[in-house]
Protein backbone atom coordinates (compact mmCIF):
# COMPACT_ATOMS: atom_id res chain seq x y z
CA UNK A 1 0.00 0.00 0.00
CA UNK A 2 1.02 3.40 -1.02
CA UNK A 3 1.63 6.18 1.55
CA UNK A 4 -1.56 8.13 3.34
CA UNK A 5 -3.92 10.23 1.23
CA UNK A 6 -3.84 14.10 2.58
CA UNK A 7 -7.77 13.12 3.13
CA UNK A 8 -7.62 11.05 5.95
CA UNK A 9 -11.53 9.56 5.71
CA UNK A 10 -10.31 8.23 2.20
CA UNK A 11 -7.84 6.07 3.75
CA UNK A 12 -10.57 4.58 5.90
CA UNK A 13 -12.93 3.96 2.98
CA UNK A 14 -10.38 2.35 1.22
CA UNK A 15 -9.57 -0.02 4.41
CA UNK A 16 -12.84 -0.55 5.27
CA UNK A 17 -13.42 -2.14 1.42
CA UNK A 18 -10.52 -4.32 1.97
CA UNK A 19 -12.10 -5.63 5.70
CA UNK A 20 -15.31 -6.31 3.93
CA UNK A 21 -13.10 -8.42 1.67
CA UNK A 22 -11.78 -10.33 3.73
CA UNK A 23 -14.81 -10.86 5.68
CA UNK A 24 -15.86 -12.10 2.51
CA UNK A 25 -13.13 -14.77 2.33
CA UNK A 26 -12.97 -16.05 5.65
CA UNK A 27 -16.85 -16.92 5.43
CA UNK A 28 -16.68 -18.10 1.57
CA UNK A 29 -13.67 -20.66 2.68
CA UNK A 30 -15.62 -21.85 5.63
CA UNK A 31 -18.74 -22.65 3.10
CA UNK A 32 -16.11 -24.55 0.66
CA UNK A 33 -14.64 -26.66 3.67
CA UNK A 34 -18.06 -27.13 5.52
CA UNK A 35 -20.40 -28.54 2.41
CA UNK A 36 -17.69 -30.87 1.61
CA UNK A 37 -17.55 -31.92 5.32
CA UNK A 38 -20.91 -32.10 5.34
CA UNK A 39 -21.08 -34.13 2.19
CA UNK A 40 -18.36 -36.69 3.06
CA UNK A 41 -20.38 -37.66 6.24
CA UNK A 42 -23.41 -36.86 4.90
CA UNK A 43 -24.58 -34.32 7.95
CA UNK A 44 -27.56 -32.83 6.52
CA UNK A 45 -27.61 -29.97 9.46
CA UNK A 46 -24.01 -29.15 8.54
CA UNK A 47 -25.23 -28.71 4.68
CA UNK A 48 -28.32 -26.93 5.55
CA UNK A 49 -25.89 -24.54 7.78
CA UNK A 50 -23.78 -23.94 4.19
CA UNK A 51 -26.86 -23.03 2.37
CA UNK A 52 -28.10 -20.37 4.87
CA UNK A 53 -24.75 -18.69 5.26
CA UNK A 54 -25.13 -18.05 1.55
CA UNK A 55 -27.55 -15.09 2.73
CA UNK A 56 -24.72 -13.78 4.64
CA UNK A 57 -21.82 -13.69 1.90
CA UNK A 58 -24.87 -12.53 -0.82
CA UNK A 59 -25.45 -9.20 1.95
CA UNK A 60 -21.61 -8.96 2.31
CA UNK A 61 -20.83 -8.44 -1.97
CA UNK A 62 -23.74 -5.57 -1.93
CA UNK A 63 -22.20 -3.85 1.13
CA UNK A 64 -19.01 -4.24 -0.66
CA UNK A 65 -20.29 -2.42 -4.19
CA UNK A 66 -22.25 0.20 -2.03
CA UNK A 67 -18.88 1.39 -0.30
CA UNK A 68 -17.83 1.01 -3.38
CA UNK A 69 -19.80 3.17 -5.31
CA UNK A 70 -20.39 5.50 -3.16
CA UNK A 71 -16.22 6.28 -2.63
CA UNK A 72 -16.11 6.37 -6.40
CA UNK A 73 -18.78 9.39 -6.24
CA UNK A 74 -17.37 10.71 -3.34
CA UNK A 75 -13.23 10.51 -3.92
CA UNK A 76 -13.05 10.47 -7.63
CA UNK A 77 -10.53 7.83 -7.11
CA UNK A 78 -7.48 7.76 -9.85
CA UNK A 79 -4.89 4.95 -10.40
CA UNK A 80 -3.81 2.62 -7.51
CA UNK A 81 -7.03 3.59 -5.57
CA UNK A 82 -9.24 3.28 -8.90
CA UNK A 83 -7.84 -0.16 -9.47
CA UNK A 84 -7.82 -1.09 -5.61
CA UNK A 85 -11.55 -0.09 -5.21
CA UNK A 86 -12.55 -2.08 -8.89
CA UNK A 87 -10.40 -5.21 -8.00
CA UNK A 88 -12.36 -5.57 -4.45
CA UNK A 89 -15.47 -5.04 -6.33
CA UNK A 90 -14.19 -7.69 -8.70
CA UNK A 91 -13.34 -10.10 -5.55
CA UNK A 92 -16.54 -9.64 -4.37
CA UNK A 93 -18.14 -11.24 -7.07
CA UNK A 94 -15.90 -14.07 -7.40
CA UNK A 95 -16.52 -15.06 -3.96
CA UNK A 96 -20.19 -14.58 -4.35
CA UNK A 97 -20.13 -16.62 -6.52
CA UNK A 98 -18.02 -19.49 -4.60
CA UNK A 99 -20.31 -18.85 -2.14
CA UNK A 100 -23.32 -20.23 -4.16
CA UNK A 101 -21.55 -23.16 -5.45
CA UNK A 102 -20.36 -24.01 -1.96
CA UNK A 103 -24.21 -24.13 -1.28
CA UNK A 104 -25.60 -26.04 -3.87
CA UNK A 105 -23.12 -28.70 -2.40
CA UNK A 106 -24.64 -28.06 0.87
CA UNK A 107 -27.94 -28.72 -1.07
CA UNK A 108 -27.33 -31.96 -2.55
CA UNK A 109 -25.67 -33.24 0.82
CA UNK A 110 -29.68 -33.98 1.64
CA UNK A 111 -30.13 -36.09 -2.06
CA UNK A 112 -27.42 -38.07 -0.88
CA UNK A 113 -29.62 -41.10 0.40
CA UNK A 114 -28.03 -44.15 -1.70
CA UNK A 115 -26.06 -46.60 0.49
CA UNK A 116 -23.45 -46.79 -2.42
CA UNK A 117 -20.45 -44.22 -1.49
CA UNK A 118 -17.45 -45.77 -2.20
CA UNK A 119 -14.78 -44.60 -0.24
CA UNK A 120 -11.86 -44.13 -3.04
CA UNK A 121 -14.50 -41.38 -4.74
CA UNK A 122 -15.26 -39.27 -2.01
CA UNK A 123 -11.08 -38.96 -1.26
CA UNK A 124 -10.38 -38.12 -4.86
CA UNK A 125 -13.56 -34.96 -4.12
CA UNK A 126 -11.68 -34.48 -0.65
CA UNK A 127 -8.19 -34.15 -2.32
CA UNK A 128 -9.50 -31.71 -4.67
CA UNK A 129 -11.29 -29.60 -1.91
CA UNK A 130 -8.08 -29.45 -0.16
CA UNK A 131 -6.60 -28.37 -3.06
CA UNK A 132 -8.88 -25.78 -4.36
CA UNK A 133 -9.14 -24.62 -0.37
CA UNK A 134 -5.25 -24.04 -0.51
CA UNK A 135 -5.50 -21.90 -3.97
CA UNK A 136 -8.32 -19.79 -2.41
CA UNK A 137 -6.52 -19.08 1.10
CA UNK A 138 -3.38 -18.63 -0.81
CA UNK A 139 -5.19 -16.27 -3.10
CA UNK A 140 -6.52 -14.01 -0.83
CA UNK A 141 -3.57 -13.74 1.15
CA UNK A 142 -1.73 -12.76 -2.14
CA UNK A 143 -5.30 -10.02 -2.55
CA UNK A 144 -4.39 -8.83 1.42
CA UNK A 145 -0.55 -8.17 1.28
CA UNK A 146 -0.51 -7.31 -2.43
CA UNK A 147 1.95 -10.34 -3.41
CA UNK A 148 1.83 -10.51 -6.80
CA UNK A 149 4.35 -13.87 -7.24
CA UNK A 150 1.77 -15.44 -4.93
CA UNK A 151 -1.34 -14.64 -6.69
CA UNK A 152 0.60 -15.94 -10.12
CA UNK A 153 1.87 -19.09 -8.42
CA UNK A 154 -2.36 -19.82 -7.96
CA UNK A 155 -3.10 -19.12 -11.05
CA UNK A 156 -0.56 -21.32 -12.80
CA UNK A 157 -1.44 -24.00 -10.20
CA UNK A 158 -5.10 -24.81 -11.28
CA UNK A 159 -4.29 -27.21 -14.10
CA UNK A 160 -3.43 -29.63 -11.19
CA UNK A 161 -7.09 -29.58 -9.88
CA UNK A 162 -8.75 -29.62 -13.65
CA UNK A 163 -6.48 -32.59 -13.82
CA UNK A 164 -7.97 -34.27 -10.83
CA UNK A 165 -11.58 -33.53 -11.57
CA UNK A 166 -10.96 -35.12 -15.08
CA UNK A 167 -10.01 -38.31 -13.75
CA UNK A 168 -12.76 -38.37 -11.23
CA UNK A 169 -15.37 -37.70 -14.20
CA UNK A 170 -13.68 -40.46 -15.75
CA UNK A 171 -14.40 -42.92 -12.53
CA UNK A 172 -17.55 -41.56 -11.88
CA UNK A 173 -18.81 -42.72 -15.39
CA UNK A 174 -17.68 -46.65 -14.89
CA UNK A 175 -19.45 -46.75 -11.85
CA UNK A 176 -22.61 -45.72 -13.66
CA UNK A 177 -22.21 -48.41 -16.02
CA UNK A 178 -21.73 -50.98 -13.65
CA UNK A 179 -24.84 -50.61 -11.75
CA UNK A 180 -27.42 -48.16 -12.93
CA UNK A 181 -28.28 -47.72 -8.92
CA UNK A 182 -24.80 -45.51 -9.03
CA UNK A 183 -26.36 -42.99 -10.87
CA UNK A 184 -28.05 -41.03 -8.76
CA UNK A 185 -25.21 -40.69 -6.70
CA UNK A 186 -22.38 -40.92 -8.96
CA UNK A 187 -24.42 -37.40 -10.49
CA UNK A 188 -24.32 -35.82 -7.52
CA UNK A 189 -21.12 -35.96 -7.17
CA UNK A 190 -20.10 -35.15 -10.54
CA UNK A 191 -22.18 -31.61 -9.68
CA UNK A 192 -19.92 -31.29 -6.74
CA UNK A 193 -16.58 -32.21 -8.62
CA UNK A 194 -17.65 -29.72 -11.04
CA UNK A 195 -18.17 -26.73 -8.88
CA UNK A 196 -15.19 -27.98 -6.57
CA UNK A 197 -13.40 -26.91 -10.28
CA UNK A 198 -15.32 -23.59 -10.98
CA UNK A 199 -14.26 -22.62 -7.43
CA UNK A 200 -10.49 -23.27 -8.07
CA UNK A 201 -11.49 -21.12 -11.66
CA UNK A 202 -12.77 -18.44 -9.50
CA UNK A 203 -9.59 -18.28 -7.34
CA UNK A 204 -7.51 -17.84 -10.61
CA UNK A 205 -9.93 -14.81 -11.69
CA UNK A 206 -9.07 -13.45 -8.19
CA UNK A 207 -5.39 -14.07 -9.14
CA UNK A 208 -6.15 -11.84 -12.30
CA UNK A 209 -7.48 -9.23 -10.61
CA UNK A 210 -4.11 -9.01 -8.20
CA UNK A 211 -2.47 -8.86 -11.20
CA UNK A 212 -4.61 -5.95 -12.20
CA UNK A 213 -4.55 -3.98 -9.11
CA UNK A 214 -0.85 -4.00 -9.43
CA UNK A 215 0.37 -3.73 -12.86
CA UNK A 216 -2.31 -1.95 -13.77
CA UNK A 217 -2.82 -4.27 -17.03
CA UNK A 218 -4.30 -7.06 -17.85
CA UNK A 219 -3.23 -10.69 -18.11
CA UNK A 220 -3.20 -11.27 -21.98
CA UNK A 221 -1.75 -14.72 -21.07
CA UNK A 222 -3.80 -18.00 -21.85
CA UNK A 223 -4.09 -19.91 -18.27
CA UNK A 224 -2.76 -23.67 -18.56
CA UNK A 225 -6.21 -25.83 -18.63
CA UNK A 226 -6.22 -29.44 -17.43
CA UNK A 227 -10.14 -29.60 -17.92
CA UNK A 228 -10.31 -32.11 -20.49
CA UNK A 229 -14.15 -33.39 -18.84
CA UNK A 230 -15.72 -32.55 -22.06
CA UNK A 231 -13.99 -35.11 -23.81
CA UNK A 232 -14.23 -38.04 -20.86
CA UNK A 233 -16.48 -40.81 -22.46
CA UNK A 234 -16.61 -44.19 -21.59
CA UNK A 235 -17.69 -46.23 -24.35
CA UNK A 236 -20.24 -49.31 -23.29
CA UNK A 237 -19.39 -52.58 -23.20
CA UNK A 238 -15.13 -51.95 -22.92
CA UNK B 1 7.50 -8.06 -12.90
CA UNK B 2 10.87 -9.11 -12.71
CA UNK B 3 11.08 -11.08 -9.93
CA UNK B 4 8.06 -13.64 -11.65
CA UNK B 5 9.97 -16.80 -12.34
CA UNK B 6 7.87 -16.92 -16.03
CA UNK B 7 7.70 -13.78 -18.17
CA UNK B 8 4.09 -12.71 -18.95
CA UNK B 9 3.01 -10.39 -21.32
CA UNK B 10 0.22 -7.94 -21.00
CA UNK B 11 -2.08 -5.90 -22.48
CA UNK B 12 0.57 -3.01 -21.76
CA UNK B 13 -0.14 0.00 -24.16
CA UNK B 14 -2.86 -1.51 -26.27
CA UNK B 15 -4.78 -1.91 -23.35
CA UNK B 16 -4.92 1.84 -23.16
CA UNK B 17 -6.93 3.06 -26.34
CA UNK B 18 -4.34 5.43 -26.65
CA UNK B 19 -4.90 7.91 -30.39
CA UNK B 20 -2.35 7.65 -33.04
CA UNK B 21 1.11 9.84 -32.35
CA UNK B 22 0.27 13.42 -34.29
CA UNK B 23 2.55 15.36 -35.79
CA UNK B 24 4.31 17.37 -33.90
CA UNK B 25 3.04 21.30 -33.39
CA UNK B 26 5.06 22.97 -30.50
CA UNK B 27 8.14 20.86 -29.31
CA UNK B 28 10.24 22.07 -26.23
CA UNK B 29 13.57 21.00 -26.47
CA UNK B 30 15.97 21.17 -23.05
CA UNK B 31 13.85 24.43 -22.55
CA UNK B 32 14.95 25.99 -19.43
CA UNK B 33 13.30 29.19 -17.75
CA UNK B 34 14.70 32.07 -15.09
CA UNK B 35 12.73 34.93 -12.51
CA UNK B 36 15.95 36.53 -12.13
CA UNK B 37 17.75 34.01 -10.36
CA UNK B 38 15.31 31.69 -9.57
CA UNK B 39 15.98 28.26 -11.74
CA UNK B 40 12.04 27.82 -12.33
CA UNK B 41 11.70 24.96 -15.16
CA UNK B 42 14.06 22.63 -16.25
CA UNK B 43 15.19 20.76 -18.97
CA UNK B 44 11.65 20.35 -20.39
CA UNK B 45 11.41 18.49 -23.43
CA UNK B 46 8.42 17.33 -24.65
CA UNK B 47 5.89 18.11 -27.94
CA UNK B 48 2.11 19.39 -28.64
CA UNK B 49 0.55 17.10 -31.00
CA UNK B 50 -1.03 18.76 -33.93
CA UNK B 51 -4.92 18.64 -33.00
CA UNK B 52 -4.57 17.11 -29.46
CA UNK B 53 -5.24 18.38 -26.56
CA UNK B 54 -2.59 18.13 -23.95
CA UNK B 55 -2.96 19.08 -19.63
CA UNK B 56 -0.72 20.18 -17.97
CA UNK B 57 -0.87 19.38 -13.80
CA UNK B 58 0.60 19.57 -11.23
CA UNK B 59 0.91 20.99 -7.68
CA UNK B 60 1.09 25.22 -7.33
CA UNK B 61 4.26 26.57 -8.23
CA UNK B 62 5.07 23.60 -10.19
CA UNK B 63 5.83 25.85 -13.26
CA UNK B 64 2.99 24.52 -15.58
CA UNK B 65 1.54 28.15 -15.83
CA UNK B 66 5.02 29.75 -16.60
CA UNK B 67 5.83 26.73 -19.28
CA UNK B 68 2.58 27.74 -20.75
CA UNK B 69 3.34 31.48 -20.76
CA UNK B 70 6.87 30.51 -22.70
CA UNK B 71 4.61 29.44 -25.35
CA UNK B 72 3.27 32.57 -26.54
CA UNK B 73 6.58 34.73 -24.67
CA UNK B 74 4.02 36.23 -22.50
CA UNK B 75 6.83 36.28 -19.88
CA UNK B 76 8.56 38.93 -22.20
CA UNK B 77 6.05 41.57 -20.39
CA UNK B 78 8.09 41.22 -17.41
CA UNK B 79 11.78 42.13 -16.88
CA UNK B 80 14.79 39.85 -15.35
CA UNK B 81 12.15 36.59 -17.01
CA UNK B 82 14.16 34.56 -19.49
CA UNK B 83 14.03 31.58 -21.01
CA UNK B 84 17.03 29.06 -22.33
CA UNK B 85 17.07 26.42 -24.52
CA UNK B 86 14.75 25.71 -27.39
CA UNK B 87 11.12 26.02 -28.39
CA UNK B 88 9.67 25.48 -32.06
CA UNK B 89 6.26 26.69 -33.16
CA UNK B 90 6.38 24.16 -36.32
CA UNK B 91 9.42 25.70 -37.92
CA UNK B 92 9.34 29.19 -36.36
CA UNK B 93 11.92 29.72 -33.25
CA UNK B 94 9.38 30.90 -30.66
CA UNK B 95 12.29 32.26 -28.24
CA UNK B 96 13.71 34.15 -31.39
CA UNK B 97 13.88 37.95 -29.94
CA UNK B 98 13.72 39.16 -33.61
CA UNK B 99 10.14 37.46 -33.91
CA UNK B 100 7.09 39.48 -34.12
CA UNK B 101 4.82 38.83 -30.70
CA UNK B 102 1.75 40.32 -32.19
CA UNK B 103 2.25 37.84 -34.95
CA UNK B 104 2.93 34.68 -32.22
CA UNK B 105 0.16 35.48 -30.02
CA UNK B 106 -2.20 35.77 -33.13
CA UNK B 107 -1.09 32.37 -33.69
CA UNK B 108 -0.68 31.24 -30.32
CA UNK B 109 -3.67 32.24 -28.35
CA UNK B 110 -4.22 32.68 -24.90
CA UNK B 111 -7.75 32.00 -22.53
CA UNK B 112 -7.17 32.92 -18.83
CA UNK B 113 -8.28 31.88 -15.59
CA UNK B 114 -10.69 34.86 -14.93
CA UNK B 115 -13.20 35.95 -17.61
CA UNK B 116 -11.49 39.11 -19.41
CA UNK B 117 -13.87 40.72 -21.69
CA UNK B 118 -13.10 43.85 -22.97
CA UNK B 119 -15.85 46.93 -21.64
CA UNK B 120 -17.34 47.36 -24.67
CA UNK B 121 -19.90 45.73 -26.81
CA UNK B 122 -20.26 41.81 -27.64
CA UNK B 123 -19.49 42.50 -30.72
CA UNK B 124 -16.89 44.57 -30.26
CA UNK B 125 -15.13 41.99 -28.18
CA UNK B 126 -14.89 39.88 -31.43
CA UNK B 127 -13.94 42.53 -33.50
CA UNK B 128 -11.52 44.12 -32.12
CA UNK B 129 -8.97 41.66 -32.55
CA UNK B 130 -9.90 41.07 -35.89
CA UNK B 131 -9.30 44.49 -36.88
CA UNK B 132 -5.50 44.24 -35.19
CA UNK B 133 -4.80 41.86 -37.56
CA UNK B 134 -7.03 42.31 -40.89
CA UNK B 135 -8.60 44.70 -42.58
CA UNK B 136 -12.29 43.62 -43.90
CA UNK B 137 -15.40 44.80 -44.77
CA UNK B 138 -18.30 45.15 -42.62
CA UNK B 139 -20.29 42.35 -44.20
CA UNK B 140 -17.62 39.74 -43.70
CA UNK B 141 -16.94 41.16 -40.18
CA UNK B 142 -20.53 40.09 -39.32
CA UNK B 143 -19.63 36.68 -40.46
CA UNK B 144 -16.75 36.85 -38.67
CA UNK B 145 -17.85 37.64 -35.62
CA UNK B 146 -21.06 35.02 -36.18
CA UNK B 147 -18.28 32.69 -36.86
CA UNK B 148 -16.49 33.28 -33.74
CA UNK B 149 -19.32 33.44 -31.55
CA UNK B 150 -20.21 30.19 -32.62
CA UNK B 151 -17.12 29.14 -32.08
CA UNK B 152 -17.12 30.10 -28.62
CA UNK B 153 -20.63 28.02 -28.74
CA UNK B 154 -22.05 31.34 -27.28
CA UNK B 155 -23.78 32.59 -30.76
CA UNK B 156 -27.47 31.36 -29.84
CA UNK B 157 -27.19 33.14 -26.48
CA UNK B 158 -26.01 36.18 -27.13
CA UNK B 159 -27.23 36.17 -31.14
CA UNK B 160 -30.20 39.19 -29.95
CA UNK B 161 -28.43 41.08 -28.25
CA UNK B 162 -24.78 41.84 -29.75
CA UNK B 163 -24.74 45.56 -28.21
CA UNK B 164 -24.75 44.41 -25.14
CA UNK B 165 -22.03 44.93 -22.98
CA UNK B 166 -19.26 42.11 -22.67
CA UNK B 167 -19.40 42.65 -19.02
CA UNK B 168 -23.30 41.72 -18.45
CA UNK B 169 -23.11 38.28 -19.52
CA UNK B 170 -22.69 35.65 -16.92
CA UNK B 171 -18.84 34.27 -15.54
CA UNK B 172 -19.69 30.78 -17.58
CA UNK B 173 -20.84 33.12 -21.08
CA UNK B 174 -17.78 35.52 -20.20
CA UNK B 175 -15.25 33.03 -20.44
CA UNK B 176 -16.78 31.50 -24.04
CA UNK B 177 -16.84 35.15 -24.71
CA UNK B 178 -13.26 34.76 -24.24
CA UNK B 179 -13.04 31.60 -26.06
CA UNK B 180 -14.53 33.24 -29.21
CA UNK B 181 -12.24 36.20 -28.98
CA UNK B 182 -9.59 33.99 -28.83
CA UNK B 183 -10.83 31.57 -31.80
CA UNK B 184 -11.28 34.54 -33.82
CA UNK B 185 -8.35 35.24 -35.11
CA UNK B 186 -7.76 32.14 -36.16
CA UNK B 187 -4.80 30.80 -33.67
CA UNK B 188 -3.13 27.48 -34.59
CA UNK B 189 -2.61 26.64 -30.69
CA UNK B 190 -4.78 27.75 -27.68
CA UNK B 191 -3.66 27.90 -24.33
CA UNK B 192 -6.02 27.79 -21.48
CA UNK B 193 -4.90 28.54 -17.98
CA UNK B 194 -7.16 27.44 -15.81
CA UNK B 195 -10.26 27.93 -17.98
CA UNK B 196 -12.65 26.70 -15.61
CA UNK B 197 -11.81 27.66 -12.16
CA UNK B 198 -14.11 30.59 -11.66
CA UNK B 199 -16.87 28.43 -13.50
CA UNK B 200 -19.73 26.62 -11.82
CA UNK B 201 -20.15 22.94 -12.70
CA UNK B 202 -22.66 23.61 -15.89
CA UNK B 203 -20.68 26.43 -17.07
CA UNK B 204 -17.12 24.06 -16.57
CA UNK B 205 -19.22 21.17 -18.92
CA UNK B 206 -19.63 23.64 -21.42
CA UNK B 207 -15.84 24.77 -21.86
CA UNK B 208 -14.98 21.23 -21.53
CA UNK B 209 -17.50 20.08 -24.09
CA UNK B 210 -15.86 23.57 -26.13
CA UNK B 211 -12.00 22.21 -25.85
CA UNK B 212 -13.33 18.75 -27.61
CA UNK B 213 -14.61 20.55 -30.17
CA UNK B 214 -11.98 22.78 -30.72
CA UNK B 215 -9.36 20.39 -30.94
CA UNK B 216 -10.62 19.42 -34.11
CA UNK B 217 -9.22 22.09 -35.81
CA UNK B 218 -6.76 23.46 -33.01
CA UNK B 219 -3.86 22.22 -31.23
CA UNK B 220 -4.59 22.89 -27.77
CA UNK B 221 -2.78 22.81 -23.81
CA UNK B 222 -4.43 23.55 -20.67
CA UNK B 223 -3.01 23.70 -17.29
CA UNK B 224 -5.66 22.43 -14.92
CA UNK B 225 -5.79 22.02 -11.08
CA UNK B 226 -8.78 19.88 -11.57
CA UNK B 227 -7.99 15.99 -12.67
CA UNK B 228 -11.06 15.09 -13.34
CA UNK B 229 -10.76 17.58 -15.97
CA UNK B 230 -7.89 16.48 -17.35
CA UNK B 231 -8.42 12.97 -17.20
CA UNK B 232 -11.63 14.12 -19.25
CA UNK B 233 -10.69 16.82 -21.70
CA UNK B 234 -6.80 15.98 -22.88
CA UNK B 235 -5.18 13.37 -24.67
CA UNK B 236 -2.05 13.58 -23.38
CA UNK B 237 -1.38 14.51 -19.80
CA UNK B 238 2.32 16.16 -18.15
CA UNK B 239 2.30 16.17 -14.62
CA UNK B 240 5.29 18.58 -13.48
CA UNK B 241 6.96 18.90 -10.12
CA UNK B 242 9.04 21.54 -8.65
CA UNK B 243 10.16 22.50 -12.47
CA UNK B 244 10.95 19.30 -13.73
CA UNK B 245 8.84 17.37 -16.31
CA UNK B 246 7.93 14.46 -14.36
CA UNK B 247 5.92 12.26 -16.46
CA UNK B 248 4.71 12.84 -19.96
CA UNK B 249 2.35 10.00 -21.32
CA UNK B 250 -1.16 8.70 -23.00
CA UNK B 251 -3.77 10.65 -20.38
CA UNK B 252 -5.72 7.27 -20.04
CA UNK B 253 -2.26 5.77 -18.87
CA UNK B 254 -1.56 8.73 -16.36
CA UNK B 255 -4.53 8.32 -14.56
CA UNK B 256 -5.27 4.34 -14.73
CA UNK B 257 -1.05 3.53 -13.93
CA UNK B 258 1.03 6.07 -13.81
CA UNK B 259 5.18 4.80 -14.32
CA UNK B 260 6.64 7.40 -11.56
CA UNK B 261 5.72 7.35 -8.11
CA UNK B 262 5.65 11.35 -7.87
CA UNK B 263 3.02 11.13 -10.72
CA UNK B 264 0.57 8.26 -8.47
CA UNK B 265 1.05 9.86 -5.61
CA UNK B 266 -0.32 13.44 -6.46
CA UNK B 267 -3.15 11.96 -8.99
CA UNK B 268 -4.45 9.92 -5.67
CA UNK B 269 -4.18 12.74 -3.10
CA UNK B 270 -1.08 11.76 -1.38
CA UNK B 271 0.96 14.25 -2.00
CA UNK B 272 3.31 16.27 1.14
Amino acid sequence: MASEHTAKAFDSDLQELTRLVAEMGGLAERMITDSVDALVRRDVALGQRVVAADAEIDNLQRLIEERAVLTIARRQPMAIDLREIVGAMRVATDLERIGDLAKNMGKRVAALESDFHPLKLIRGLEHMTDLVQSQVKSVLDAYAAHDLPAAMNVWKADEEVDAICTSLFRELLTYMMEDPRNISFCIHLMFCAKNIERIGDHSTNIAETVFYMIEGQQILDKRPKGDMTTFATTVPGN
Amino acid sequence: MNDLSVSMSTAGAAGHAALPEAAAKVTARNLNFYYGEHHALKNINLTLGTHRVTAFIGPSGCGKSTLLRIFNRMYDLYPGQRAVGQLMLDQTNILDPRLDLNLLRARVGMVFQKPTPFPMTIYENIAFGIRLYEKISKSEMDGRVEKALRGGALWNEVKDKLNASGLSLSGGQQQRLCIARTVAVRPEVILFDEPCSALDPISTAKVEELIQELSEDYTIAIVTHNMQQAARVSDKTAFMYLGELIEFDDTSRIFTSPTDRRTQDYITGRFG
